[in-house]
């Protein structure tokens, strides 16, 4: 049985296994720094489809099975989904997923929703409900802008503190057996809001939010910074980043050292005109399936920390000038021999 | 966190980096101020073809706003506009552009709900504000002679 | 003579494009709200006599911007009022901007015929 810790951290007893891990991206996260790192690269980022949502749906049907084929298992082989996208009512992940005819939870965390759905997942395994949950999530560039922004060929401006939606879709399947990096500890995120209005700093909003889990964690399982190689927030971009760590010195807790965001790890933020790096549910979900996960399988990192962090505005709420409400889940994943 | 609302604001004025607006300013003023004298030298052009000043204005906002929209169509818009921030907005290129884009946009929502329904979504607003107000001006004018 | 009308449209015109830009860098306004505010002043100083002067001077550099979208309203009111009365009040602004906007339908529905948007 998991355990509680503190206030809002649960320790998991069985250990939980990533057993494989696949991403799937369009041609600019392609281009960037992680190039080699993920199984399919799409340079008509249409992927043939009629529309921007077909694609985004096909991106994660695709990282799906992808994964499927790296494990050397079947879609029946798995007890359950948990998936998840930026669109109005979750559109991407049932339309991408539903020929599996694996049993589904659509979750909703904007760009939190990949670390939540590793969450959710774990949890369920480790009540003994399955043997094995997929966690897709993904968001295309070309969706995200229309829903909340303005039309592709619009000449509007981007502010400088905006971010890039990236496209990509990144899955995990957990098990309750099996080799592998494991899913040990998680805290869930509580809404934070801090009076942050602008759509185009979501950044700014996003990292209060981080800053309450994260500090959240450390409070309750007593632990510190330099007990991980990697503090991956995702995804604050540029300036979220900093207010995250100076949030946390505000607490007492320093983490320049192990930070970093998965926005900003996507993409080489100046050279691919992202501004202040990348967003969307694929963001974190592809930076952890493509290389975090290879660096944890290869023991290059043994114990990190993914913040997926989300920004839970809707274009609704923000032509109505309410503030933007964030979450932001953290799980810890350790690979190797028992950790500490 | 002890933070108040108003302390993470200044935190977040720090944070963030202010628009280069000297930059802006100038690509604004050369875009903005090229695009005019190109409908200065079209309205010259059309003059001495002969036409009188109601058709040489239109006839200069018609071709004005047609190359916006081919420039939109070819994806070529918005590039230039990353330059030249209200230079291409502010000038009736910017409104063609606003029309044109979300009618290709939302062309996968049908060309009823989607082309002709979005084509005004952002466009709306200025002919709906700009009719209103003529119209109160109008009003005025009756008004004060019929006084 | 001719080369100074030129100059004149540039320089307005480009000016008029600034102020535009500095409300959008300065101030947390977005572009539809600029655009809008723009014609709504340009029917306020066409209808004051103001905007009909700078058109006089500048030529393009003043009817091309939005301002002067929002200047033909008025005037093309002034005049259907003058000649119509009442009725002039309802025809007068739209029918004096009915060719770019006509125009503008048009195009934006062939552009979205023949093409559509393209990831970026």
């Amino acid at each position: 049985m998991a355990v509680r810790k503190g206030n809002h951290t649960i320790l998991f007893e069985r250990p939980i296994t990533l057993a494989a891990a696949a991403a799937a991206v369009g041609k600019k996260e392609g281009e960037g720094p992680l190039h080699d790192y993920f199984d399919r690269i799409h340079t008509d980022t249409t992927l043939h489809e009629k529309s921007f949502e077909r694609a985004e749906a096909a991106l994660q049907k695709e990282a799906f099975t992808v994964l499927m084929t790296k494990a050397g298992i079947a879609p029946s082989d798995v007890s359950f989904l948990f998936a998840g996208d930026l669109l109005n009512q979750c559109i991407s992940s049932t339309f991408g997923l539903q020929d599996f005819s694996v049993p589904l939870f659509g979750i909703y965390g904007a760009c939190s929703t990949f670390s939540e759905g590793l969450l959710l997942a774990a949890m369920a395994l480790e009540g003994g409900c399955g043997e094995r949950a997929v966690v897709v999530t993904s968001s295309h560039f070309c969706t995200a802008e229309r829903q909340f922004r303005f039309p592709l060929e619009y000449g509007g401006l981007r502010t400088p503190t905006s971010q890039w939606t990236a496209t990509a879709a990144g899955a995990v399947l957990l098990g309750q057996s099996g080799t592998g990096p494991r899913l040990t500890a998680a805290t869930p995120g509580i809404v934070t809001d801090y009076g942050v209005k602008d759509a185009n700093n979501m950044g700014a909003a996003m990292a209060p939010a981080a800053a309450v889990t994260i500090g959240n964690f450390f409070r309750d399982t007593g632990r510190c910074p330099e007990d991980y190689d990697l503090i991956a927030t995702g995804d604050l971009g540029l300036v979220g980043s900093e207010l995250l760590i100076t949030l946390l010195k505000k607490d007492a807790i320093d983490i320049s050292r192990q930070h970093n965001d998965c926005g900003l790890m996507l993409y080489d933020v100046k050279g691919q005109g992202t501004t202040c790096g990348g967003s969307g549910c694929g963001c974190s979900a592809s930076v952890f399936s493509a290389y975090l996960y290879d660096q944890l399988k290869k023991g290059r990192m043994h114990k990190l920390l993914l913040v997926s962090t989300g920004a839970l505005l809707s274009p609704t709420s923000t032509m109505q000038g309410e503030n933007i409400p964030c979450i932001a889940h953290l799980v810890e994943i350790t690979a190797g021999k028992e950790g500490a | 966190m002890n933070l108040t609302q108003n302390d993470y604001e200044k935190l977040v004025k720090q944070a963030s980096p202010n628009s280069k607006i000297l930059k802006n300013c100038l690509g604004a003023f050369l875009v903005g101020g090229a695009i005019c004298t190109l409908g200065q030298g079209l309205i010259t052009w059309y003059y001495s073809l002969g036409m009188d000043k109601t058709a040489a204005g239109a006839l200069t906002s018609i071709t004005l706003i047609a190359l916006a929209i081919l420039l939109t169509a070819f994806h070529v818009f918005d590039k230039i506009a990353k330059f030249a921030g209200a230079g291409t907005l502010v000038p009736i290129t910017g409104f063609a552009n606003s029309m044109a884009s979300p009618a290709m946009e939302f062309k996968a929502e049908g060309f009823i709900l989607g082309v002709g329904a979005k084509m005004f979504s952002i466009a709306g607003p200025v002919i709906v504000y700009g009719t209103v107000a003529s119209m109160i001006y109008g009003v005025i004018l009756l008004l004060l002679g019929g006084m | 003579m001719e080369l100074m009308d030129f100059v004149k449209a540039f320089v307005v015109g480009g000016l008029i494009c600034v102020v535009g830009q500095i409300l959008i860098d300065k101030t947390s306004l977005t572009p539809a709200r600029i655009l809008t505010g723009y014609v709504v002043t340009g029917v306020i100083l066409g209808a004051v006599g103001l905007y009909p002067m700078l058109v006089d001077f500048a030529g393009a550099g003043a009817t091309v911007p939005l301002t002067g979208f929002g200047n033909s309203l008025a005037a093309g009111v002034r005049e259907a009022v003058a000649k119509f009365g009442w009725l002039g009040v309802f025809t007068g602004g739209l029918s004096a901007c009915a060719a770019g906007i006509a125009a503008a339908i048009l195009f934006s529905l062939l552009a979205a015929l023949f093409s559509g948007p393209k990831d970026k």
